[in-house]
């Protein structure tokens, strides 16, 4: 979908900006450009719509060189979202929003449509905010806006130069998973720039690590944290890569699948059994209903009663699209070395250890060391 | 007290008369020099034009700063060295344009140029080309400051114009250097008073133009 070729990009002064970068991103996929700051990231990502103009090198969108085309043309089919948002002060959220759909020369009618879609898409309701000033918003919902009008004319591509920077780091974590799932529904192919690391594990498809103007390796996540080409690429994704791969994997793909389950009317003498039988010291315990209500422990089962009579209530559970770094820390905070993993109605789907998580990174480190 | 009251009574025709010479006086000169002023300010606001516009300003600085008297002689000269009329209406208005200029290029250039470069780089990533980013970006956004500039240079032309009845432009400034020159005080209380009401009067008027034609998202209130 996006395809560089040896994109040099030289300053009057001399300066080597971007030296020879080729890379491929794949239709609806996306990749982060990643590097330090200076590294030439963000202007390989302006030289795609052109807001710089490379001194070498091709770039084709779609199959079409971009230096060939109609320079507004080219950027109105493409999204852009920046870290300073940018938003017009003097148009209201939704004008600002049909800003591209209006210079395409769409129908009023149809610019309005557009903007409650993106509206609705990002989590925010139109009748509220379409006819809100951009003053008139906080931090995160500015972002939205920003994303939401870099989406106004529908562009397969999007580039995204830092959008989820200047927010304070709670908002940051929310506004990355919608945009993942909004990404789910969208399939845009997207170019995102950013320094974070975590930033770039967490939503890129592909990363791009840049050094100083040159593309140092093209890779996803786990291959850069576990297979990284040479000693800046280690040293990038720093000593503890363990703990960012936990990143990359979900509670779902480790989880222990249907695990036996006490029921709170059973007798403590067959859940001890059942313990015994798997080999484990602690059953969920749930409802009939199937949710999840909190565990009970052999150490506690040993005398007669009901397993009701025994179970540590508990809440604290994982969704089942959590990675594993978030249930890490469930764990950690709640003392406990399993975790129930849930649905969104808490009905139980899986549980998930400590040993668990253990083995897997180690099987994810040692891969990356044999090859 | 009195007398000012008779004589604007007894001669009602050659008061208006004065009165409209003024309005009409400043109202060219400041039609023109805001056109002028404003273009040439978006032009040295360009990028690239910083040596340009530091020029221009100054320029504009040293005829701020030349007494309007002088600059009306200086006026005559040029103009009667090139063959035109050197007294009346025309040498009056371009003075005033050229007095009107600093402020208006001061206010048009800052504003533009003060304009948040994220908001102009979303634009133009956004595939506007420079003509629209000008109209309906940048222009709108610097309004504010633009008005104040245009107050500014309004205010200043309609005292200054009084000074070009010397060289024959009528307005307010006739019944003031009469009365100057004849001890008549009543003439000059009228002038005087009446340059000092249409001041305010044009003031006024344009903080309300500039309040309607800010935009609503700005929340900058036009004092």
């Amino acid at each position: 979908m996006i395809r560089l070729e040896n994109v040099t990009k030289v300053y009057p002064d001399g300066t080597v900006a971007v030296r020879r970068v080729s890379f491929e991103v794949l239709k609806g996929e996306l990749c982060v450009l990643l590097g330090p700051s200076g590294c030439g990231k963000t202007t390989t990502m302006k030289m795609i719509n052109r807001l710089i103009a490379m001194t070498d090198g091709s770039i084709y969108i779609d199959g079409s060189d971009n230096s060939t085309m109609d320079e507004t043309e080219l950027r109105r089919n493409i999204g852009y979202a920046i870290q300073d948002v940018g938003l017009f002060p003097h148009m209201t959220v939704g004008e600002n929003i049909e800003t591209v759909p209006a210079l395409k020369g769409w129908t009023k009618a149809e610019q309005r449509k557009r903007a409650e879609e993106l509206l609705e898409l990002l989590r925010m309701r139109p009748h509220e905010y379409i006819e809100k000033y951009p003053r008139e918003l906080s931090g995160g919902e500015r972002q939205r806006v920003g994303v939401a009008r870099a989406l106004g004319g529908d562009p397969p591509v999007l580039l995204m130069d830092e959008p989820f920077g200047a927010i304070d780091p709670i908002t940051r974590l929310e506004l990355q998973n919608e945009f993942l799932k909004i990404q789910q529904e969208i399939k845009k192919t997207i170019i995102l720039v950013t320094h974070d690391i975590y930033e770039a594990i967490k939503m890129g498809d592909k990363i791009a690590l840049m050094k100083e103007g040159q593309l140092v390796q093209y890779a996803p996540p786990a291959d850069l944290l576990f297979r990284p080409k040479d000693s800046f690429v280690a040293g990038f994704v720093g000593a503890d890569r363990g703990l960012k791969g936990l990143q990359l994997i979900r509670t779902r793909e480790v989880m222990w699948k249907s695990p036996p389950t006490a029921h709170p009317d059973e007798k403590t003498e067959a859940a001890r059994k059942r313990m015994k039988q798997y080999g484990i010291d602690r059953l969920a315990v749930i409802e009939p209903d199937g949710k999840f209500r909190g565990w009970a422990s052999a150490s506690d089962a040993q005398g007669a009663g009901r397993v009701k009579e025994i179970t540590k209530i508990s809440s604290v559970a994982a969704g089942k699209n959590a990675v594993l770094s978030e249930a890490l820390s469930l764990m950690l905070t709640s003392g406990s070395d399993v975790l129930a993993v849930v649905d969104q109605h808490n009905r139980l789907e899986g549980v998930v250890t400590f040993e668990t998580i253990q083995e897997t990174m180690r099987e994810a480190v040692q891969g990356g060391a044999s090859q | 007290m009195t007398e000012v009251y008779e004589f604007v009574l007894s001669h009602p025709d050659m008061v208006a008369r004065w009165g409209v010479d003024h309005v009409t006086l400043s109202l060219v000169a400041m039609v023109i020099a805001a056109m002028l002023g404003c273009t040439l300010g978006v032009f040295i606001a360009g990028k690239g034009r910083e040596r340009l516009a530091d020029g221009v300003l100054y320029l504009a600085e040293i005829m701020m700063t030349v007494p309007s008297l002088a600059l009306f002689g200086l006026l005559m000269l040029l103009l009667g060295y090139m063959g035109l009329s050197a007294i009346g209406f025309v040498p009056a208005v371009i003075t005033l344009i050229v007095y009107g200029q600093l402020p208006i290029l001061r206010n048009t250039y800052t504003a533009i140029r003060q304009v948040d470069p994220a908001v102009i780089e979303a634009g133009r990533g956004m595939g506007m080309t420079e003509r629209q980013l000008l109209f309906k970006v940048k222009f709108p956004l610097a309004l504010p400051v633009i008005m104040a500039g245009l107050r500014n240079a309004t205010v200043l032309i309609v005292g200054i114009a009084a000074i070009a009845a010397l060289i024959g432009a009528g307005g307010l400034g006739v019944p003031i250097f009469r009365g100057l020159r004849n001890a008549r005080m009543d003439l000059i209380i009228i002038g005087g008073v009446l340059v000092s009401v249409l001041a305010l009067m044009v003031d006024g008027l344009l903080s309300l133009l500039a309040r309607w034609m800010t935009p609503r998202g700005l929340g900058v209130e036009s004092k």
